[in-house]
């Protein structure tokens, strides 16, 4: 590797790290935004959207968006306090140390497939006559080797061969930020330690709400932490790696994990929730019992630190969820050197695409899928009521636990059964799996276009008319909309 | 007496509540939660749509149908039923600007809350009404006081104090704010914005004049 590879690469991991370090705090952001506005969609309210932002005689609402940024800097203006009684450098620890595992764990979750810069473009030549010329040190060269004058190759965007390219200087670069080989180890390693802030944040405020919600945190993670890493071990055994662009890699060229491994996907996505302490499961939190948890005490923008580690631990479970179970930045059927429909050995369909075009659209697809999932964590939280305390315990340890290690011996049989079967049975597992990428593909095309047509379809409506008041908005021509809905 | 009384026969119409169902479905969760998850996705995708496409049911005419039928409060009013008693009003006479009020001081003698102050004047010598009617120097109406009876609109004997403006007393800082004088409470119209009456008021010297003075009484 020389100095300018280097340089090179260390340009690249400083532009992931800001590329997700932004999405998760702007994400984190802008979910306290969408709890607000959902929540009263589901709820048929209207939710905040009073908070404006005037140039001149314009207002600007934004959807109630400004409210996020009136809150970030109510945050910031207020009073710093401290107990008297409380441990002050455990206290102040505490928000830190809840905050950094969240913003650790993103380091290794890949957005994207390997990209080499200098298979993104190339010089080609078009020869005259047909003849195909090769390009040798920036000139054109005919099959006999001899400098073609007057050509001169220009720079295109090829499409590169699928899996892995040869290196020209420049190494390939990964879309992660750290490429580790212990890759989902680090995860476990890191969402552990969550547990630890919130139980010094709860031991060090010097309050029995904080102590009694820094216990049934500590409690409530440690439980479900275990659910956590053995609902993943049946992906790890189907996908044969615990590097997560390996997983995801496996999830493109065979099928999505939702489809090989639906109860991990489950008892993940119930783990995820407990580990984020959203509702169902937010117990250590609890405001009808406990004010609000193991940071009680706390207010300004340690409270802050928190309230929107709460909600970035949200977007990188759902990073996570994504990445095992919902293909990562994999598309249906679109590979690094274009779209091609293949069913089993046959191919249906098939059309190349630009490499640089594929990157971009499978990094936008990574962030689509992480928002649509959080979106739908939302849609959880708001619909379902808090569990009991021995409810949640039991729960943890006599469902979801046994539930995982008997999926973890399940998939070691069928992953027996599946290596030791005919090559008539493997074909037809193939099949099976691209049948799954093309209902996947089907489903999300069938539900934008329901969208679509039920946006633009107008709605009947049953005016009840009774009442002088009802007469007299019906006569004026009904209660005028005003601006202020959105 | 016995101390386990026997427990009395069920009555022929008591409905039988069936064991809570307690299958393996419903103990796993999962159906329950996605039916209750498809409920919030089936309001948040309508509400969201009729927000986006601007259909909101109204408020008011609509308020049945499901959505989101919030008002908007300063901006959207829920409009008030007619016979709705709000801000008072002093009706004026044919010229457009004297009020019809004579200061008999009947509103204010029925009022409860005795929130109407009127100090009455006599018009001056020569004047056809002098003699026949007074006016109010100064009539004055305690908002804050006022009960929204309506009694003194059933005492006037001229149809000159009224509550239809339509308005209900705003929203002030001080207490003197909600003093109302004889200027402002001429000032307002009525809910359809007019100061139109049914009643003409026919005033001495007019032709439509009946011509009942103190000293003359003829039909």
């Amino acid at each position: 590797m020389n100095t300018s590879d280097l340089g090179i690469q260390l340009l690249f991991t400083l532009i992931k790290i800001l590329l997700m370090v932004v999405f998760v705090l702007s994400v984190g952001a802008l979910l306290t935004w969408v709890d607000r506005r959902q929540s009263a969609m589901i709820q048929d309210r209207i939710g905040p959207n009073r908070a404006v932002f005037k140039i001149g005689k314009y207002e600007f609402r934004f959807w109630g968006l400004l409210h996020t940024a009136a809150d970030g800097l109510k945050l910031f203006w207020k009073e710093d306090f401290i107990p008297p009684n409380a441990d002050k450098l455990l206290f102040g620890l505490a928000p830190f140390l809840v905050m950094a595992p969240v913003l650790v764990l993103i380091a290794v979750i890949p957005f994207g497939d390997v990209i080499d810069v200098h298979s993104i473009t190339t010089l080609a030549c078009s020869g005259a006559g047909g003849h195909p010329l090769t390009v040798d040190h920036g000139a054109c060269v005919d099959a006999a080797g001899k400098v073609v004058a007057g050509v001169m190759p220009v720079r295109i965007w090829p499409a590169i061969a699928r899996f892995g390219t040869p290196s020209i200087t420049t190494g390939p670069i990964a879309l992660m930020i750290a490429p580790l080989d212990v890759g989902i180890l680090f995860l476990f390693a890191m969402a552990g330690q969550g547990v630890v802030g919130a139980a010094i944040a709860g031991w060090s405020s010097d309050n029995k709400f904080s102590l009694m919600g820094a216990l049934r945190a500590a409690g409530q993670m440690v439980s479900y932490e275990v659910t956590l890493g053995l609902s993943l071990v049946g992906a790890m055994m189907i996908y044969g790696t615990v590097r997560l662009d390996d997983m995801v890699r496996w999830q493109g060229e065979h099928c999505w994990g939702l489809f090989v491994q639906p109860v991990a996907f489950i008892l993940f996505f119930a783990a995820a929730v407990a580990e984020c302490k959203r509702i169902p499961f937010d117990l250590p939190e609890a405001e009808s019992e406990l004010v609000s948890g193991y940071f009680t005490e706390y207010s300004g923008m340690k409270f802050g630190l928190f309230y929107f580690s709460e909600y970035m631990e949200v977007v990188t479970s759902s990073m996570l969820l994504v990445t095992v179970f919902l293909g990562g930045w994999q598309i249906p059927f679109l590979h690094p050197d274009g779209l091609s429909v293949e069913l089993g050995s046959a191919t249906v369909f098939s059309t190349a695409l630009p490499h640089i075009w594929v990157t971009i659209l499978q990094v936008v697809t990574f962030f689509a899928k992480v928002l649509v999932v959080c979106i739908f964590q939302a849609f959880v939280r708001w619909s379902l009521p808090r569990f009991r305390y021995d409810q949640l315990m039991k729960l943890g340890w006599r469902m979801l636990l046994p539930l995982s290690l008997a999926n973890i011996l399940v998939t070691g049989c069928v992953v027996l059964l599946a290596d030791s079967a005919t090559d008539a049975t493997q074909a037809g597992l193939k099949v099976a799996m691209d049948v799954s990428q093309g209902l996947t593909a089907l489903l999300v095309v069938a539900l934008v276009v329901k969208g679509v047509v039920a946006m633009l379809t107008p709605r009947k409506r049953s005016p009840w008319i009774v009442g002088t008041s009802a007469r007299q908005a019906f006569a004026s021509g009904g209660t005028t909309e005003s601006r202020m809905q959105a | 007496m016995n101390a386990f009384p026997k427990k009395p026969a069920s009555p022929p119409n008591a409905v039988v509540v069936t064991p809570e169902d307690r299958s393996f479905l419903v103990q796993s969760y999962i159906p329950e939660v996605s039916r209750g998850v498809a409920i919030s996705m089936k309001h948040f995708f309508a509400n969201t749509r009729e927000m986006l496409r601007g259909e909101r049911p109204d408020p008011v005419t609509e308020r049945l149908d499901p959505g989101i039928s919030t008002i908007s409060y300063p901006e959207q009013k829920r409009p008030y039923p007619e016979r709705f008693r709000g801000v008072h009003r002093l009706t004026v006479r044919m010229d457009g600007k004297s009020p019809r009020c004579v200061a008999c001081l009947c509103c204010s003698t029925a009022c409860p809350a005795q929130c109407i102050s009127i100090e009455a004047g006599e018009y001056p010598e020569g004047d056809p009404r002098h003699g026949y009617e007074r006016f109010p120097v100064q009539f004055v109406i305690d908002e804050l006081r006022c009960i929204f009876c309506g009694f003194c609109v059933e005492a006037c004997p001229c149809d000159a104090i009224r509550m239809d403006t339509g308005v209900h007393a705003p929203p002030y800082d001080s207490r003197d704010q909600f003093i109302y004088h004889e200027d402002a409470l001429i000032g307002f119209t009525a809910s359809d914005g007019t100061r139109a009456t049914a009643n003409p008021r026919h005033e001495p010297g007019d032709p439509t004049f009946p011509g009942i003075t103190r000293e003359k009484i003829e039909h």
